[in-house]
């Protein structure tokens, strides 16, 4: 456990170490706010809730978690760091588990930093509290099993640019399976059980679910076995490519 | 302390390792000699830990590297090929977070950064990223990262590739310093290197050890191994007067073999090499003496690697 908070302080102090915070985090904070307000129509919908503000975080981090995770084991790759690390006394769970916690520590700082929208609504109307948390938690949750994808695609490369870009695509594939234009395309061609198969695999199905303030067992469950696998493979992904 | 077994280890269809076996005990400074891809830098992959052989045993202090990585981590200190380092990191972050992972806390950690801090000289860049260091204080940081913990083990892959002749000096006495109470194996292109630092050095081409012994071993198998190089200084420099002392020295049966070298006005310098064991500084002298020639220099040749790693490594 010390071995998985000394990698994950390393991490965070690199994340802050380098610009790629504060644009991150400004370029986050900012575009949320962008999309809720001026697409979403948080003032026209004429209610006191973030729904506008939590529908297109999805999309948000379809591009923005890739540019978070892209570094996390291609760049340790490239500089032979890698190297380094896995001579130290430290096992393959703690290292991927290290830095993984990193990248999510950071996200939720990011979200975090969203607060005075929260404090908008909650100045305007009446909103309910607990839909706004589980839409947090919701959030969080969805950029783990993105930040998971992200950092497996890393382990596979030693070129951030490639990490970013089939993380993106693999990411996009999660999305869009719970497309309604997606499903109505799968629907004509394939038996209605494998629209369900490809609507269950969704972020969308699933943040949606928890985005309405119910906290669902099965929605938890697909997110935190999603980031489970990925890390596992993530692990797997290293191990056979160490040499390469 | 380190026995390898029969290790093996392929990339694809190639063998980069080949059945592989040594040890190396306490106080001994193993030096892997070789040509690039011969395998020096895989075989100290494994003993690390860092890659799996496909297949034999590495043991470290009877212990089984395959069956206790991490364990056998504690003791070894590694400095891997090209010294990587995480460059946006200061000096002093850096082995904050190498004396973290190994269990250092608090002032027990500072103590140890503080002590190789001394050791390696980094107190003028402890506080300045790494990636804005110069490749002689780069290679420092990851000398001082592999000997915090005071490891047993210490392995150092081209620790002076690289490096000024001011800094290899550093370097190497700084690896002779810490030779008594360690294991050392490191690798080198420079076989000066071998003859300053290493009490055994091990030939290794195509994955296979060719050679291993002391260095001095290794000199003696130099075709110019105890040869004797002799000046002359003669003043009238012509080809009968030089076929005479070819000839005089030839005949002479510690000498198998004489050769001029070099012979500009007035100087004369020629080579010859032993037929036995026997030194041939004494013989030549002698002759010397005996036809009168006025003699500049004498110098016995100790051998050269260059020669013994080019017959051994090429084929």
């Amino acid at each position: 456990m010390a071995n998985v908070r000394t990698i994950c302080m390393r991490e965070l102090a690199g994340y802050f170490g380098t610009p790629i915070a504060y644009v991150f985090l400004a370029i986050f904070v900012f575009l949320s706010g962008i999309f809720a307000f001026y697409i979403g129509g948080f003032f026209d919908g004429g209610q006191a809730d973030l729904r506008a503000f939590f529908q297109f975080h999805p999309w948000l981090y379809l591009f923005l978690i890739p540019a978070l995770a892209m570094r996390l084991w291609a760049e340790e790759r490239r500089a032979g760091t890698i190297e380094l690390l896995f001579t130290l006394p430290v096992t393959m769970f703690q290292a991927v588990m290290g830095k993984f916690l990193a990248a999510w520590i950071f996200t939720a700082i990011a979200l975090a930093l969203t607060f005075p929208l929260w404090i908008t609504v909650n100045y305007l109307g009446d909103p309910d509290n607990g839909v706004i948390l589980a839409s947090y938690l919701g959030s969080l949750l969805m950029a783990g099993a993105f930040l998971a994808i992200g950092s497996c695609i890393s382990a596979l490369t030693r070129n951030q640019v490639i990490a970013f870009v089939v993380s993106g695509v693999v990411g996009l594939g999660f999305v869009l399976s719970g497309f309604p234009l997606v499903l109505e395309l799968v629907d004509a061609i394939a038996p209605s059980i494998v629209v369900d198969t490809v609507r269950s695999f969704s972020f969308l199905t699933h943040f949606q679910a928890i985005s309405k303030g119910v906290l669902q067992a099965s929605d938890i469950i697909y997110f935190v076995s999603l980031i489970v696998f990925w890390l596992f493979v993530n692990a797997v992904a290293i191990e056979w490519r160490k040499a390469a | 302390m380190i026995e390898i077994s029969n290790i093996t280890k392929r990339f694809g269809a190639v063998t980069a390792v080949d059945d592989v076996s040594f040890s190396v005990g306490h106080g001994e400074v193993l030096g892997f000699l070789g040509p690039n891809g011969a395998g020096k830098s895989t075989t100290m992959k494994m003993v690390t830990g860092f890659l799996r052989p496909d297949q034999g045993t590495i043991r470290i202090g009877g212990v089984d590297i395959a069956a206790s990585p991490v364990e056998v981590k504690r003791w070894i200190g590694y400095l891997p090929e090209g010294a990587p380092l995480y460059g946006e990191m200061t000096t002093r972050g850096f082995l904050r977070f190498i004396a973290g992972m190994h269990g250092f806390r608090g002032a027990d950690a500072e103590g140890r950064i503080a002590d190789v801090m001394e050791k390696v000289s980094l107190e003028s860049v402890m506080e300045m990223p790494i990636e804005t260091l110069s490749k002689g204080f780069k290679r420092r940081v990851g000398l001082a990262q592999a000997i915090l913990h005071d490891p047993r083990i210490l392995i150092l892959d081209e620790p002076t590739d690289g490096l000024d002749p001011n800094q290899k000096h550093e370097v190497r006495s700084l690896i002779k310093g810490m030779s008594a109470e360690k294991v050392i194996i490191l690798s080198t292109h420079i076989l000066e290197e071998v003859d300053a630092v290493c009490t055994r050095a091990m030939i290794i081409a195509n994955g296979r050890i060719v050679s291993d012994g002391t260095p001095e071993e290794l000199l003696c198998r130099s075709r110019l191994h105890n040869a004797l190089r002799l000046s002359l200084a003669i003043c009238d420099l012509d080809e009968t007067t030089v076929g005479r002392v070819v000839e005089t020295l030839r005949s002479l049966p510690e000498v198998s073999q004489a050769e001029v070298s070099s012979q500009s006005d007035g100087t004369l310098e020629l080579l010859a090499l032993p037929a036995g064991p026997k030194p041939l500084a004494g013989p030549v002298s002698a002759a010397a003496h005996a036809n009168g020639w006025h003699v500049t220099g004498l110098h016995v040749e100790r051998g050269r690697l260059d020669d013994v790693f080019r017959a051994m490594t090429t084929d």
